[in-house]
């Protein structure tokens, strides 16, 4: 599920206008950005290569009558500057000439940068120190103002400016391959080539370069828009190119002076340079997108607050026989679409929770045991994922499709969750106390000073000692066992009628296990709510739950009481992992034992989804859809071996 | 707090002193023998050396370095011979109004940009965000110095609203509101392009920040969206951007130098590029150390900045 999750998914009506269009087609829209920008930037190359060519006039020719001749004026298309100068010749050689010093400024730059950065990255230690300590101090410099002090020092000239741009970029390169360098040089190959007895100069060349050459090509990427809008402004200043000699900056800072009189002189080179940053910007965006993985695969896109509802009609009739079920999830679905694929992480599940009660639900990760339990209140991110059928009746009100305001009133008031891993989960910058003043003040007017009173005494509930001030405590500063407590606190703020907790003790150490779910097992009978537990542990269902819920992808494979399901599973998978379950003794004893892996949820086979790892399977398995049968009133199963059994 | 505050003071004294070895470094490369300078060629041999061992020049290059630094720190930064003036005297009367520049560009893009990369992060793919991105795209592709040429061609030439330029000294002369007026449009041209970059970077790192488990669980509570966004998102977003707004400092100070020349603003990127030209060397190079020591206690500034809203770095 988190391999769907980190992706992006197609377009989504409903979702459109929040989430909006998939990364997929911005990534088509960016890589037409990068072909515009090449394409330009290839016209401007043509032009200036092919300048030599063109019957154009003496850049230097000056004409004293033609002085300041608007564009389009006859014989001189960009008209002429203030010695009757063609401005469209200048303007094609100041393009090369700024072209080819930012150019070799950057080349200067990526050479002696990269070097520094592979020899600090390779070689480590007092070399690493001492070359990035020397970097650290450039950069501890305004950018261009160490390239004045340069040009100070060098004297003003297309050279030095050259060179002093180059150096101010170094530090660029050298940490960026630096950081990579540092990376690979522990890395077996490096090894291996070390000790076939290679040198470190041929191990440099041939096995370290190749691999940080992208990271060199982005960097190029990135600075030599940079540069040689740089070294133009350097000789905008009148620091770089002397006259007669000109680049674009020149010509501009030479305009500026007959700025109100002949705008056209200055404001055409400047034209010129925008361009040719602009369109080395996009083609370096491209260039990243492709070098960049984490880019491509949209990883960026953003969860819109509510999982986007796509439900057929038909089913947004009233709500079914009122009984008093807390919580009756009826063939809810919830897809995740990546691309072309369609994964359906939860297929037609259904289940209730009485009063009081605890349900477990139990599977492997990805079985979409996670899915369903954050699309009852519509926290399954969007994109990739939607809910596309199916209703979630909490007492009998139907949570799906149900409008924002409306489910966040039921977010954290009614049903609260808890969540696996409280180091991730809970705010890293707001203290404890802070966080679960907030969730009170979301659904209660106290003020902020009353709910964080409230907040202490329910730190003191789950038992932190000390809660008045660890109120105050970040989560950073708490162990594993005592954030799952906050979290816990945190979920009964508002006294829910149903706690969902998602793998609440998975990422605890195992003797805080045992007291974390003592407790949270005490307080939701002291407060009365009901609990929908997902775990993969059938140890942990046995001691808290009172009926459990196997799920296979995506559905529900066998249901009933726990002692049923645990004294005699029904379902080949359920034996499975109830044999899993470790022992005393025998640590590490783990879901794995169960041979190969959960099926992939976008091509299901027909017939059985467990059947590839199903020791009973046979040919009646795979042949159509198998129903979630009883075997008695309270216990069903998805399976054909105990119907044969019984028959 | 303090404690770290005070550690990071430390901190930056090596820093600063690695700033002076760096200028000093980069003045003594400069070619040429100063007492033939100062002389012109029709010097003795002698008095070359005489003004050699004047200058100090005679003793080794280390020697040389800490006399310098000795004089820097008792604030004898030499005398301008251009203006005749100490350097110290010049160069903190320019700086002075580069920093009301430069401050009110730092001002506009931090706000503007945090505001741009919150709502295109928030609009991601949407109209705002192409339209924004678009603007970002142009801001920073385009140079400085043209954009203020734009600026004063529209806005001082064609529809007269603002000054061009006519800021004279930055004491002195007119009231506020002149200042202000002189002010917005340098101002605004200084901050394009760190906009451009902050927004950028605010939108991907609140795009990052927006998919964590964290925000879920806000979401899970019952917090409003804009409550999340505006609270529990940006704030995790402003712990990495904060050092992108340290870096943009850099840029800001530095790009000055074009805008100052552009709307003849008296501040220090000026006062250099005019030394430069004139081989004020003295001149130089104490208006690069002042500019580049405020950038290091600048950048401590913002060091402690996030020290302050991240609690994870204080322990
Ligand atoms: S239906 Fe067949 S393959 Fe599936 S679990 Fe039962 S016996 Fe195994």
């Amino acid at each position: 599920m988190s391999g769907a999750q980190a992706a992006a998914g197609a377009p989504a009506p409903a979702a459109k206008r929040r989430s909006g269009r998939p990364s997929a087609l911005s990534l088509f829209a960016r890589n037409q950005l990068a072909a515009f920008g090449a394409g330009l930037l290839l016209v401007i190359l043509l032009l200036v290569l092919l300048t030599p060519l063109l019957p154009l006039p003496d850049p230097a020719a000056t004409d004293p009558v033609n002085r300041l001749l608007r564009p389009l004026a006859e014989g001189h298309l960009l008209g002429s500057d203030h010695l009757g100068r063609d401005i469209f010749s200048r303007l094609l050689w100041g393009t090369g000439v700024s072209l080819l010093v930012g150019l070799s400024a950057t080349s200067v730059a990526a050479i002696f940068g990269s070097t520094i950065g592979i020899l600090a990255g390779y070689f480590g230690g007092r070399a690493d120190t001492l070359l990035m300590r020397g970097i650290d101090m450039l950069m501890a410099f305004p950018y261009i103002l160490l390239a004045l002090a340069i040009v100070a020092a060098l004297g003003p000239g297309l050279l030095n400016a050259l060179f002093a741009i180059a150096i101010v970029n170094i530090p660029f390169f050298a940490r960026n391959i630096r950081g990579v360098t540092l990376g690979l040089a522990n890395r077996e190959f490096i090894d291996a080539a070390r000790l076939s007895g290679k040198s470190n100069v041929s191990i440099l060349l041939t096995e370290v370069l190749p691999n940080v050459l992208p990271v060199i090509v982005i960097t190029v990427s990135t600075t030599v828009g940079w540069m040689i809008l740089e070294t133009a402004g350097l000789s905008f200043l009148g620091l770089g190119a002397q006259p007669p000699a000109a680049d674009l900056g020149s010509m501009l800072g030479e305009g500026r002076k007959l700025l109100i009189t002949a705008p056209h002189v200055s404001v055409i080179p400047g034209v010129m340079i925008f361009l040719v940053v602009m369109s080395i910007n996009l083609l370096g965006d491209g260039i990243r997108d492709l070098l960049d993985p984490r880019l491509k695969s949209g990883a960026l896109a953003r969860p819109a607050p509510f999982t986007a509802v796509d439900r057929p009609v038909s089913q947004l009739a009233a709500a079914s026989i009122q009984d008093d079920s807390v919580l009756a999830v009826e063939d809810l679905r919830t897809q995740f679409r990546i691309g072309s694929d369609v994964y359906r992480a939860v297929d037609g599940v259904s289940f209730d929770i009485q009063p009081h009660e605890c349900l477990g639900l139990v599977g492997e990760s990805g079985s979409g045991k996670s899915v369903t339990a954050l699309s009852l209140l519509g926290l399954v991110a969007t994109p990739p994922g939607r809910i596309v059928g199916g209703r979630v009746l909490l007492q009998g009100r139907d949570l799906i499709g149900l409008d924002a305001a409306g489910l966040r009133a039921i977010r954290g008031d009614q049903v609260a969750y808890i969540f696996q891993d409280p180091l991730t989960t809970l705010h890293p910058l707001f203290s404890i106390g802070d966080q679960i003043a907030e969730a009170i003040r979301c659904h209660r007017p106290l003020s902020y000073k009353e709910a964080w009173a409230a907040a202490v005494t329910l730190l003191d509930s789950v038992r932190i000692p000390n809660a008045a001030g660890r109120a105050a405590a970040y989560p950073h500063e708490l162990s594993g066992g005592m954030r799952q407590r906050v979290s816990i606190a945190m979920a009964l703020a508002n006294d829910p009628t149903l706690l969902i907790a998602d793998e609440p003790t998975t990422a605890l150490d195992v003797t805080v296990q045992a007291q974390v779910l003592k407790l949270l097992d005490q307080l939701r009978s002291r407060s009365g709510a009901s609990l929908l537990f997902i775990t993969h542990d059938f140890g942990v269902v046995s001691e808290v739950c009172h009926r459990v819920a196997v799920m296979y992808a995506g559905r529900i494979v066998e249901i009933g009481p726990t002692e049923d399901v645990l004294s005699a599973p029904a379902h080949p998978y359920t034996e499975r992992l109830i044999a899993c379950v470790p022992r005393l003794g025998e640590p590490g004893r783990r879901l794995e034992a169960i041979a190969g892996l959960p099926p992939a949820v976008n091509h299901l086979p027909p017939g059985c989804a467990f059947a590839e790892r199903c020791p009973h399977a046979e040919d009646a398995c795979r042949a159509g859809e198998i129903s979630l049968d009883g075997l008695n009133d309270r216990h069903l199963v998805r399976c054909i071996k105990p119907r044969r059994a019984a028959s | 707090m303090l404690a770290y505050t005070v550690k990071r003071l430390v901190l930056a004294v090596p820093v600063l002193l690695g700033l002076t070895v760096i200028v000093f470094l980069i003045m003594a490369m400069i070619p040429g023998d100063p007492a033939t300078a100062i002389l012109g060629s029709y010097a003795t041999p002698e008095n070359v050396a005489r003004l050699n061992r004047q200058l100090g020049l005679d003793r080794s290059l280390v020697e040389q370095y800490f006399i310098w630094l000795g004089n820097l720190l008792q604030g004898d930064f030499g005398r301008s011979f251009n203006l005749n003036r100490p350097v110290i005297d010049e160069v903190l009367e320019r700086f002075s109004a580069t920093l009301v520049l430069a401050g009110a560009a730092l001002l506009l893009c931090s706000v503007f940009g945090l505001i741009a990369g919150v709502v295109t992060a928030v609009r991601q793919y949407g109209w705002t965000d192409k339209i924004v991105t678009f603007f970002v795209l142009i801001g920073i592709s385009i140079p400085s110095f043209w954009l203020g040429l734009l600026m004063i061609l529209v806005f001082a030439v064609w529809q007269r609203w603002l000054p061009a330029s006519g800021m004279f000294a930055i004491y002195g002369g007119g009231d506020l509101p002149d200042l202000l007026r002189h002010l917005v449009l340098p101002a605004i041209t200084l901050a394009v392009v760190a906009t451009g970059v902050i927004a950028r970077l605010t939108r991907a790192a609140m795009l990052e920040v927006l998919r964590q488990d964290y925000i879920r669980t806000a979401r899970a509570k019952g917090v409003g969206e804009t409550r999340v966004v505006c609270r529990h998102a940006f704030k995790a977003a402003l712990v990495n951007v904060i050092p992108v707004i340290g870096v943009q400092a850099g840029f800001v100070l530095g790009g000055a130098v074009y805008i100052e020349t552009v709307f003849q603003w008296p501040g220090i990127g000026r006062m250099l590029v005019t030394a430069i030209s004139t081989r004020d060397l003295l001149l130089v190079q104490g208006g690069v150390l002042v500019v580049a020591a405020s950038y290091v206690l600048f950048n401590l500034v913002t060091d402690l900045l996030q020290h302050l809203i991240d609690p994870r770095l204080r322990t």
